[in-house]
């Protein structure tokens, strides 16, 4: 082994010491360390910058992903409103909801956003590990920006829906002007509690992903997706469906675009405590997600 | 060495690293479903912990070039990391003063199907601009990286050097105070590489703080002001970077023995005996790693023999690194008799030399083989032992021959 001359070690354990003290006296007293990763941890004007960017990429990436372009992200949920329209409206009717086409429409167009959104994020931080382990980055951007994404697409599905209705003769409402702004908002905060936290534990377990695709299966025909509310006998059941607060949403929409006669949410309950248990269920779903990531977050790099 | 600073009148450093450690936990079996805990609720999972950082402490001075050396799997990658604000830290602090980009990795977030402007614009982002800033910079971007003619091609049709030259003309557009560079200069052609090292000159010029971590003892002698090298989680020399580089030098060449053992080098030899040492010196004999041209050193070299022989000569094959054979030299050529030797006998062969080479590191292979045989060995030892090889001089060649230069001017008759 060549040893480096004593002279030489000497040096640099001296060099060392002066450098070990000089950093224990410039720490003294200070309290800004740096925090390590956190879920946002940076001021949220780059937050959002992020989250856009990324969306925005993604978005474009499926416009001119394909020869098609765009028109297949508008094809998926036509195809199956199509194969679903012929179903309800040949073997199974519902005649007495109004313009229910369009209520079919409506609920597949806001389902598939859940579902891209969702489906979409739970194994976004393992698919973006560069952004996580090579650069400072806001692990909660990750979710967030597939949320983005799949909103873009849900506007630009809403047109469709909008144009379909006047169509079938339905009338511009002044409910489109705040009541279905709000249903978006709360529609957005939903899918975004549950993206955040399938997306924090996929890392450490692999079969949320499976088990998410049949439970989000299972929603579709639980939450009045298919099947208006009032066609539906049994009053107790129909409360019972409510408690979910995507089915709330899913049927305050139709009130709020569609149909004024449409029943609310409200009307449903008949009670209006009841109402507490979808906000309840709602509230806590984004509590423990966000909990959930957060204590993930600054592990998250090592996880992968 | 100065003695500690009072502190309270330095000005506050850029970056202060104190008694940071970090570790990680390696899953030697890894649970990574559900249906695995539920089907062994009882197991637990069994894992190794690895200790990457072991309280590294330093600081590093506004407008300072400095450097963080050491070998793979040394934890520089990882001290990075923590500061960069991706790993967090499990003990120790670490401040920094203004605003830090990090070039771990080049090109974040670049996607093959879309064209140079918006990989640019989430390029720019992901490193740290803002989209408006990200898009006012395309031109400058684009002229640095000479991409001109490219700018609304996809990026999958870029050639790999394309897109580095594109990655790192976004990389240089931050603005930040504090710079953590991870040997990004290891890509690119030579004159872009050029380039990189004038952006680095300016940047140390324009007063920015530069940790720049790296294998490359050249870059850390010519642009750093102040070095450290980490050594399995620990800093094991601070300080002066010539100096720390030749620390980084003996550390590695300790390796490269042991490798070169280990087959890099390769070994022929009939087993009569073996060639178990081999090294430079100087005349106190202290050892060498590095030789200065035009100095004296000696080569030596030790072998046991394990069985009775007879007729061998020892020689010695002096080569440089694209293995051309610089001199050699041999017992029998020196006209020195080995006579007989016996089992259990160690012999030492050694060679004083005023060093004759060119800068560079050279190799030299030691063998033992038998009179007259030509190429039977008792032991060869490919590149058994290095030294780099310093010097002041340009020498065009592979060796520097002892010469003066003369240059007379002659008036015109008078």
């Amino acid at each position: 082994m060549s040893s480096a001359s004593p002279a030489r070690s000497a040096r640099a354990e001296s060099a060392i010491a002066v450098a070990t003290e000089e950093a224990r006296l410039a720490a003294a007293g200070r309290t800004d360390a740096i925090p390590g990763p956190r879920a946002i941890g940076v001021p949220l004007g780059r937050f959002a910058a992020l989250v856009w960017t990324i969306a925005v990429s993604q978005f474009k990436l499926k416009f001119y992903g394909s020869a098609l372009g765009y028109l297949w992200q508008l094809m998926r949920p036509l195809l199956m409103f199509g194969v679903l329209y012929l179903f309800f409206t040949r073997i199974l009717r519902f005649p007495q909801v109004q313009y229910y086409p369009v209520v079919l429409l409506q609920g597949i167009v806001v389902f598939t956003f859940l579902s891209e959104s969702t489906v979409g994020s739970v194994a976004a931080l393992v698919e973006n590990e560069i952004l996580v382990r090579k650069i400072q980055f806001p692990r909660l951007a990750v979710p967030f920006s597939v949320v983005l994404a799949a909103l873009f697409n849900l506007l630009i599905n809403y047109v469709v829906v909008f144009m379909f209705l006047i169509i079938q003769g339905g009338s511009p409402q002044w409910t489109w002007l705040y009541e279905f702004p709000i249903l978006l908002v709360l529609l957005v905060i939903i899918a975004t509690a549950i993206a955040t936290l399938l997306s924090a534990l996929f890392v450490r377990y692999r079969d949320v992903r499976p088990i998410w695709e049949v439970l989000l299966q299972t929603l579709y025909f639980i939450s009045l997706v298919l099947i208006p509310v009032e066609s539906i006998s049994d009053p107790m059941l129909r409360k019972l469906l409510l408690i979910s607060p995507f089915a709330c949403i899913v049927e305050q929409l139709r009130h709020a675009v569609i149909a004024a006669s449409a029943p609310t949410v409200l009307q449903v309950f008949g009670n209006p405590w009841l109402l507490t248990l979808p906000v309840t269920l709602g509230i806590v779903l984004c509590i423990v997600s966000f909990v959930v990531f957060d204590r993930m977050a600054p592990k998250v790099a090592e996880e992968l | 060495m100065d003695p500690a600073p009072s502190g309270a009148a330095a000005p506050r450093p850029a970056v202060v690293i104190n008694d940071v450690s970090k570790s990680f936990t390696l899953p030697t079996e890894q649970v990574h479903t559900l249906k695995e805990r539920a089907l062994h609720p009882l197991r637990r999972s069994s894992s190794e912990k690895l200790d990457a950082l072991k309280g590294v402490s330093m600081t590093v001075n506004k407008g300072e070039f400095f450097g963080v050396v050491g070998r793979n799997g040394s934890g520089k990658s990882t001290l990075l990391k923590c500061m960069a604000g991706i790993y967090q830290v499990d003990g120790g602090q670490i401040f920094i003063d203004g605003r830090l980009s990090t070039f771990i990795e080049l090109g974040v977030g670049f996607n093959p199907d879309l064209a140079a402007r918006d990989n640019v614009t989430i390029n720019g982002v992901m490193m740290g601009l803002t989209p408006r800033e990200a898009a006012d910079r395309f031109d400058k971007v684009i002229e640095f990286a000479e991409l001109e003619d490219f700018v609304d091609m996809k990026l999958k049709n870029y050639s790999s050097g394309m897109q580095v030259r594109l990655a790192f003309s976004v990389a240089i557009q931050v603005d930040a105070d504090v710079l953590l560079i991870d040997e990004v200069l290891a890509v690119g052609d030579a004159s872009f590489q050029q380039k990189c090292f004038d952006v680095f000159y300016k940047m140390r010029d324009d007063g920015q703080t530069v940790l720049l971590v790296t294998h490359d003892m050249g870059a850390v002698t010519r642009f750093c002001d102040r070095a450290a090298l980490l050594d399995h989680g620990r800093v094991v020399d601070f300080g002066d970077p010539d100096e720390v580089a030749k620390s980084y030098l003996d550390l590695n060449f300790g390796t490269t023995r042991t490798e070169a053992q280990d087959g890099e080098g390769a070994r022929e030899g009939d087993g009569a005996g073996s060639i178990e040492a081999a090294w430079f010196e100087d005349a106190n004999g202290e050892r060498l790693d590095t030789l200065v041209q035009g100095q004296h050193a000696r080569f030596c070299a030790k072998a046991q023999f394990s069985r009775e022989t007879a007729n061998v000569e020892w020689g010695v094959v002096f080569e440089n690194a694209e293995h051309h054979a610089l001199f050699a030299t041999t017992t029998t050529w020196a006209e020195i008799d080995t006579g007989t030797l016996s089992a259990g006998e160690a012999t030492t062969f050694s060679v004083d030399f005023e060093v004759p080479f060119a800068p560079g590191r050279i190799f030299a292979t030691p063998m033992i083989s038998y009179l007259g045989s030509g190429d039977r060995y008792v032991d060869r030892r490919d590149r058994f032992a290095s030294a780099v090889v310093t010097g002041t001089r340009h020498s065009g060649g592979s060796i520097m021959i002892a010469h003066d230069v003369h240059f007379d001017k002659t008036k015109g008759s008078s």
